[in-house]
This record gives C-alpha cells, structure tokens and sequence, in this order.
C-alpha cells in the first residue's frame, strides 16, 4: 500500500490514461484558480494569459525562459536525487551558493589559462557542494540528526562562510558592489545563436542541463546503485534485510545531490556574470524543491516544470505593464505545485477505489454459491 | 512646506549647476512631456517600503502631479533574482517604448551597463551608481555623510551618557559613507563619545536589509550598553531599531524619508530625526531636466547644496539645538567643514 508521501514524491507511476488525466487536470484546477484571483482583484483573466502567452513567444524572452530554466532543472535534479530515497536535502540553496562562492574565487585567481579554468571552476564547484552535503550525511548517519533541519542550518553556514570569504579574500570593489574576481574571458562558457531574432543568447549550459539529465535518468533506472537507491526509499528495513546498507546509501545519496547542487550555479558564474555579487541569484535551491515536485521526480517532468516555473518568473514584469501586481505569479506558482499534488491524489484515489470496485466485483461472483452452500436448505 | 521648498530650492540650483558646467555631451533635445513615456524600476520591496524605494516613488509623484506626466510604468524586483531579471526588466520598459527609464538601486548597475548600450535613443538613469557610464545614462548619487554629519551632531548634542551607535544593514561601501559622516558628526560635536557600530550582515549577503528582528537585537544591545541615540541605515531591518529604542526609551534616528512620518505610530515619538536621503528629489529633477531639455549624462551629486540630504524635524525633538545644526548645515553647504566620505 502506498503512502501519501509515496504519491506525492512521484514513486508510484500511474499507468494508461490516468498518466495524462492527472497533469490535465492539474492545469485546468490552477487556471481556474488563478481566473478567480484575477476577477477578485479587478483584472480580466483573458487579457493576462493573453499578454502571458505573447510574452512567451518573444525571441528574447524564449531565450530568457531557457536560461534560467536551465539553472531551475539542475537544482531540481539535485532535490530529487533526494526525494528518491526519501531524503529531504533542503540544504541545495546553501550547497550551490558556497559551491559558487569559492568556484568563483578560484576562477577569479585565474589559475590556469582558458578551457582548464572552466573544468576547474566547474570541478571545484562539484566538489564543495558535495562535501557540504556530506556533512549533514554525517551528521545523519552518525548522530541521527534530521537532513531537514541540519540542512537547514547549513543552509544558514554557508551565507556566512561566503560573506567571509569574498569580504576577506575573494573581494573586489566596483561602485558600491562587493564581488568576486572577474573570471578571465578566456573562462567564459560562450552562449548559442539558437534563436532568431534576438542578440541574447542560449547559455551554453543548457547542454549540460541536457546530459545531467540523461545521467540522473541512468543513475536511478539503469544502475544497481540506482535501485538500491530506489528501493531504500521504499522502505528502509526492506533494503537492509536484503543486504544494502541504509547508512552508506544515505551518506552516497546526499554526496551526489550535493555534486548535483554544484553545477546550478554554473551557468551564472561561467555564462552570465562571471563573479559571485549582491546579484548573484539566491533560493535557487528551493526553486528545486517546488520543480521536483511538480516534476514528480521525473527527468521529463522536471525539465516541463522547471520551463513553465522560469517562464512564470520571467513573466512578472511583463504582467507589471498592464498594471496587475506581480504578487499574482507567486499566487500561479504556488496554486499549480498544490493543484499537481491534489491532482494525482484525487487520480491515485480514483485508481485504488476502481481496483477495490473492480476486485469486491470478481469477489462478488463466487460469493453467490457459497451463501448457497451455508443456506440452510 | 519644508520638503515642498527644498524641493523647489533643489531644482532651481540643478539647473544654476547644470549652466555652470561645460557640457560634456547632452544627451536629450527638449521633450513634449505629455507623451513622455516613464519607467521606472524598483529594487526589492518597491513602492510602499516606507523608506529608498517611497523616495523615489514620491519623486515620481510629483513630476506627474507638476510637470504633468501622463504615462508612467514602475516595475519591482524579485527577492533573489539575478542580473538576468534586472536586465531583462530594463529591456522589457525599453522595448515598450519607455524613455527615459529610471533603475533605482545599484543593484541594477552590471544590468544598465549591459542593456544601454543596446538602446542608444533611450535615456537612463540610475540612483546611487557612479559605476554604470554611457552616453544615454545619467547617475543620480548623493552625499549621504554630508546628512549623517549633521544627524551625528544631533546625536551627540542630544545624548546624556556619550555613548551612541550606529546599526548599518549590509557593509557595503554605500552604507560606509552613512557610518563615515555620523561618525564625524558625532566627534566634531563631542570629541570623547564613544560610537559603537554593528553591521548586520557582509555582502554579498544581503539580508541584513530585510531582517528587523537582527537589527532589534542588535539596537538591544546597544541600549542596554549605555547608549542613548542609535542611528539606523538598514532600510527594512530600521523598524527594529525603532522597537528597541521604543523599549529602551531611547533615541533613535531614522533614514531615508522622514522616518516620525512613515513608521509605525507607535514607535514615532523615539524617532530623534531621520537623514533624510532625497531620492525624490533626483528623480523629480531628473525628469523636468529630461523634459526641458537640459538633463545630461554622467553623475551628479545631490548634496546638502543641491538639497539631496538633509535632516527632519517632525516631532519638535530638535528645538533646542535647531540652530546649532542650521549653522553646521551652512558651514558645510560654504565648504568650511569637509566631511569625508570614508
């Protein structure tokens, strides 16, 4: 029997038509919602998605939409990793930051020349966030400390770690911004013409989003430490009585979501910014948590969330002209997660009250001659 | 009155300084306002945060109301949003046909010095960035320790123990300039007070300017040590300053706005002054400068002068020592005292 949390976390698969029906019907609740929002605050809904819909189809807004849908999936993946084996590993906002604080201080230094600046920055990135993650592992399977909350304060940690870092170490002064050193251009990962009619340009990271992707689909369906990392999560007594070890599957899970956390902050440092400021996007990492639910811990799924998730995001100045309040997005964002959660509940239900129908039916047949047998005649 | 009259006084002596000036490059031929299209872009918090953005805010209230804007669009930031968001926001009232478009914040500087220059025939302007140059940009920047020299003095006149302190949100070098001028004010008034300072949080987090309860502590602190007169330049977080000189009975001191006017009622009467930062005022000024035709490119300082900073009033707390500041006030307006920004 599956949980709440099970259906919710995307661990039981829906099969046929329900698979369809859910996202439909999660779609149709949040216009719905949101329509009712709109008409209680004086606007037409029609003329939101209207100017919504002409937004998203404006060159440089499908390139903006890309972009930074690129950094949501990968911080998406990183959750998942997680949810998968029922770990909650809120910590990826502070795993990603730090992750960039110090990559960016690294490549600011300039160590190497050109391409090996890039793999080093990326490398270094790759290695603080998953050494950041393993401390709440540790913390987990030594002390029995909940990821959550350790996470938590990691999260908390790593603010300050990085303050100290740029103020003291990594700190150049432009104006009144305090940020790293510049990556050299040598460094930087260069954007894709892929969309005409606009000078912005595709981060070359969407490349990367892609195979991080392929890779996390592999990982979880196509390895050994995959399943066991699947079936932990199931149920954790099931695993050890089957010879896999909960602890060492807990500290590895949390390694790799937190060498996932690393990468989010890649296309901004080596592809936009080049330095880690004031400006450099924070709550990135819980960004990743809604999207992994949306996306229900699928590679595809999460790819469609983390796009309709920048898109909304994107969207907010754009809904700003026509004078509604860009509260209204946050409103979308959060009526959509909920409506895909109740959706599949309400389609998971639907499903088990079918089967219990369809099973006391078959039951139902033979029932007919045994009352018949204990009748007395 | 008194804000109504700076104003008025500031305009007429930007544009006395703007005559003064060799032109380097103007920028704009006079403009018919009606169709004037305005956008402004707001750093987090936007209209409403009682505080830099409401500055800007009633700036823009007041073109529309005097010089008779018609068509004015403002747009808010996004806590945690990246350059990717700022750009893609000025790009966004650009496209539209804003011009000029005002970001408010230096925030938005690495996003300006990206987006100007793809819109040559639009101008720019940009609050409290030097950083961010071009040919269609304008930087609006002001003395912000001409104002805390004078709010210092305050402080010392008004302090019994000599003890003060100074609650800053994010050590950046903006709010430096605040702590450098207080610091002045205090010791031209009262060489052997003692300043205790705490900022809240080190860039490049920012928090610190969205976080009350740190800064009440932080006050808290301050009091209970021998404090009487704490001044705030923590944006958002002031209004825990203001709680705890509330609890203390104390001082303290507001910024930005006039402060006894846009707090919480409660805690208005332990407002002291407020440096007030007039944000308003260069927006106002940059607009009517857009609209005749003489705004140029590149900074101009809003200073004691020009009426850019100055202290408040409201209350009637500063009877008694009026004078004195006035007199300061004129003495740094004629250069005789030089306060330093650092």
């Amino acid at each position: 029997m599956s949980s709440f949390l099970d259906r919710m976390l995307g661990r039981v698969k829906l099969g046929g038509w329900l698979a369809v029906a859910a996202p439909l019907l999660a779609v149709v609740f949040a216009a719905v919602i949101t329509s009712v929002i709109l008409l209680a605050t004086g606007k037409a809904p029609l003329e939101a998605f209207n100017a919504l819909a002409q937004y998203g189809a404006q060159p440089r807004t499908m390139v903006t939409i890309i972009n930074t849908g690129t950094e949501y999936y990968i911080s998406a993946l990183a959750v998942a990793i997680g949810f998968r084996m029922n770990l909650f590993n809120i910590g990826v906002d502070g795993q990603y930051r730090l992750a960039a604080v110090v990559a960016a201080g690294v490549g600011g230094a300039a160590l190497v020349p050109g391409v090996l600046n890039i793999v080093l920055v990326i490398v270094v990135a790759v290695i603080v966030g998953a050494l950041w993650a393993a401390i709440a592992g540790l913390l987990r399977v030594t002390r029995g400390v909940s990821e959550v909350i350790s996470t938590i304060m990691l999260n908390s940690i790593a603010t300050g770690i990085g303050s100290w870092l740029v103020k003291n170490y990594f700190g150049v002064l432009t104006g009144n911004e305090l940020a790293t050193k510049e990556i050299p251009a040598d460094a930087h990962v260069p954007g894709m013409a892929l969309i005409p009619g606009t000078q912005l340009q595709v981060s070359g990271f969407v490349v990367l989003a892609i195979v991080l992707g392929v890779a996390y689909y592999v990982l979880l369906n196509r390895t050994r430490f995959g399943f066991e990392l699947r079936a932990t999560g199931k149920s954790e007594s099931a695993a050890l009585s089957s010879g896999i070890s909960p602890k060492k599957m807990i500290l590895t899970t949390m390694i790799i979501s937190g060498a996932m956390a690393g990468f989010i902050g890649m296309p901004e440092l080596l592809g936009s910014s080049y330095k880690y400021g004031t400006n450099f996007p924070t709550g990135l990492g819980f960004t990743g948590i809604a999207i992994a639910l949306l996306g229900r811990n699928t590679p595809v799924g999460m790819a469609i969330g983390a796009l309709l998730w920048s898109f909304l995001d994107n969207s907010s100045d754009t809904l700003q002209l026509l004078d509604i309040s860009k509260e209204i997005v946050a409103i979308m964002q959060g009526v959509i997660v909920l409506s895909v959660i109740i959706a599949y509940e309400l389609v998971h239900r639907y499903r088990i009250v079918a089967e219990q129908r369809r099973v006391s039916r078959e039951l139902a047949a033979p029932k007919g001659p045994q009352q018949v047998e204990g009748a007395p005649a | 009155m008194r804000s109504i009259a700076a104003l008025v006084a500031g305009v007429l002596m930007a544009s006395a300084a703007g005559c003064g000036t060799t032109a380097a490059h103007t920028a704009h031929a006079s403009v018919d306002v009606s169709s004037m299209k305005v956008g402004l872009a707001y750093d987090i918090g936007g209209r409403g945060d009682q505080s830099f953005n409401d500055a800007a805010a009633a700036g823009l209230d007041d073109a529309k109301r005097n010089l008779g804007l018609r068509q004015v669009k403002e747009l808010e930031a996004t806590p945690g949003e990246g350059d990717q968001q700022k750009a893609d926001r000025l790009r966004v009232l650009a496209d539209a046909g804003y011009s000029p478009i005002i970001a408010v914040g230096y925030a938005y500087s690495d996003a300006m010095k990206k987006v100007a220059p793809d819109f040559p025939h639009t101008s720019f302007a940009i609050v409290d960035d030097d950083a961010a140059r071009g040919r269609n940009v304008t930087n609006l920047l002001f003395a912000e320790e001409q104002g805390s020299f004078l709010v210092g003095a305050s402080a010392a006149l008004k302090s019994r123990t000599g003890r003060v302190g100074f609650v800053g949100g994010v050590q950046s070098p903006l709010i430096e300039k605040f702590q450098a001028g207080f610091t002045q004010g205090v010791k031209y008034v009262n060489p052997r007070a003692s300043i205790e300072v705490k900022y809240l949080t080190q860039p490049p987090d920012i928090t610190g300017f969205d976080d009350p309860a740190k800064a009440r502590t932080a006050a808290q602190g301050m009091y209970d040590a021998g404090a009487d007169v704490v001044y705030q330049a923590a944006g958002g977080s002031g209004a825990g300053v203001f709680e705890a000189a509330k609890d203390h009975e104390a001082w303290a001191i507001g910024v930005d706005s006039d402060q006894a006017l846009t707090a919480d009622p409660e805690v208005r009467p332990n407002i002291l002054t407020s440096m007030m930062k007039k944000v308003n005022v260069a927006v106002y000024d940059y607009l009517a400068g857009i609209a005749d035709g003489t705004m140029r490119a590149g900074p101009t300082v809003y200073d004691l002068r020009l009426g850019g900073v100055d202290y408040s009033t409201t209350g009637g707390h500063l009877r008694d020592i009026d004078s004195r500041l006035e007199e300061l006030k004129q003495q740094i307006i004629v250069g005789k005292i030089r306060v330093a920004s650092h």
